[in-house]
């Protein structure tokens, strides 16, 4: 094991405190679009950081965990993004901080003028 | 030196886990709660990875792709339902 | 002509077969080249996504570069999310802009919206046209085009060369 080893349970262990620090966020954020925003990709560079330390302990791991990585980086994004979209076409609000809403100002003026085309 | 530290991390993931529970139950709406339950299926990810560690089998890492590959396409066809499009 | 993307499919699929197998034996090898075949033929007869990866020298290098800015993109946004998450007064100013894309290939555009998605603080909420929509959790300066416009020109500048 030695020095590869502890470098190994460090870099799991910082792994783990983004995982903990997206946890937070996801309570204390206040709506659905900065919820997933802490939550689904702060714990994708947690769980990266998770896999790898325990694949530096045991580097004939390396290779399966390189996949599972992979498979993490691929899948994450994918999966939020389709939540926010899924949030924002149910009308989930916005919160009242929120600066300016872009997407609902097109979609609202698309509504309209097909309505003056009707 | 490392089994300790490992253990810690352990401990701090398990805390987040308490965490997101909490969002999981007030939610507030339903994409909160799937949100919430995208972010526990990831960290177990990682946790199924030390439990390989801890026994000492790599067949635990065989477990945590399936397990991730499941809980993926059960999001996307939770969304999928929520937009109304399946 | 899909060749091209058959033969990357069938790589791809050969390369996770024998990596879930952890063996090179002959009948292993030759039941994974079996069934990639296979199922590279079934997937990629109809679609041609992966036809507009482009494989040079050049492509090869800006992959690695793209990689580089792209990581170091993700260390930073995450200890910046962190940092605004644990601060007492939750300095988040959110909001929905939406930036232009000079991608014309699916290939790229969907490599570009991940890559938007997966640094936080900005994520993809839809693709309309040429239009990307994107949540931030931070509009920094009054000038909202131009912030959205830097969040997609950091990506785009290497996947015109590696896409088009």
């Amino acid at each position: 094991m030695g020095y590869l080893g502890i470098l190994g349970a460090l870099i799991t262990l910082t792994g783990a405190l983004f995982i903990l620090f997206a946890a937070v966020g996801l309570l204390r954020m206040p709506d659905i679009y900065n919820r997933i925003q802490a939550g689904t990709k702060a714990t994708t560079l947690g769980s990266m950081l998770t896999l790898l330390g325990i694949g530096l302990i045991h580097p004939a791991w390396l290779l399966k965990i390189a996949l599972l990585i992979i498979f993490v980086f691929v899948s994450n994004p994918v999966s939020s993004h389709v939540l926010g979209r899924a949030a924002h076409h149910i009308r989930v609000p916005l919160s009242s901080r929120t600066v300016k809403d872009q997407l609902a100002e097109s979609e609202s003026s698309s509504t309209n003028e097909q309505e003056v085309s009707e | 030196m490392v089994e300790v530290i490992l253990n810690i991390a352990m401990v701090i993931i398990g805390l987040s886990f308490l965490l997101v529970t909490v969002r999981f139950i007030i939610g507030e709406t339903v994409v909160d709660r799937v949100v919430a339950l995208d972010t526990l299926t990831v960290s177990t990810i990682g946790l199924i990875v030390m439990l390989a560690h801890f026994f000492g089998r790599v067949i635990y890492i065989d477990v945590s792709i399936v397990y991730g590959i499941l809980s993926f396409i059960g999001v996307i066809i939770i969304a999928k339902y929520l937009e109304k499009s399946l | 002509m899909k060749i091209k993307g058959i033969i990357v499919v069938f790589f791809v699929l050969l390369a996770i077969w024998l990596i879930l197998n952890g063996t090179a034996d002959m009948p292993v090898v030759l039941i994974g080249a079996g069934l990639s075949l296979f199922l590279s033929l079934v997937l990629c007869s109809k679609c041609s996504v992966f036809n507009e990866i482009r494989i040079s020298f050049r492509a090869l290098v800006y992959t690695f570069m793209y990689l580089g800015v792209f990581i170091s993109e993700l260390v930073k946004s995450n200890f910046d999310v962190a940092r605004r998450v644990l601060s007492p007064a939750l300095p988040i100013n959110p909001g929905i802009v939406k930036a232009e894309t000079r991608l014309k290939s699916r290939m790229g555009r969907m490599i570009l919206a991940n890559s938007i998605t997966l640094t936080p603080g900005t994520f993809t909420i839809d693709v309309i046209g040429d239009t990307f929509y994107i949540h931030c959790v931070h509009i920094e300066g009054d000038d909202t085009e131009k912030y959205a416009q830097s969040i997609v020109r950091k990506f785009e500048k290497y996947l015109e060369v590696l896409y088009g």
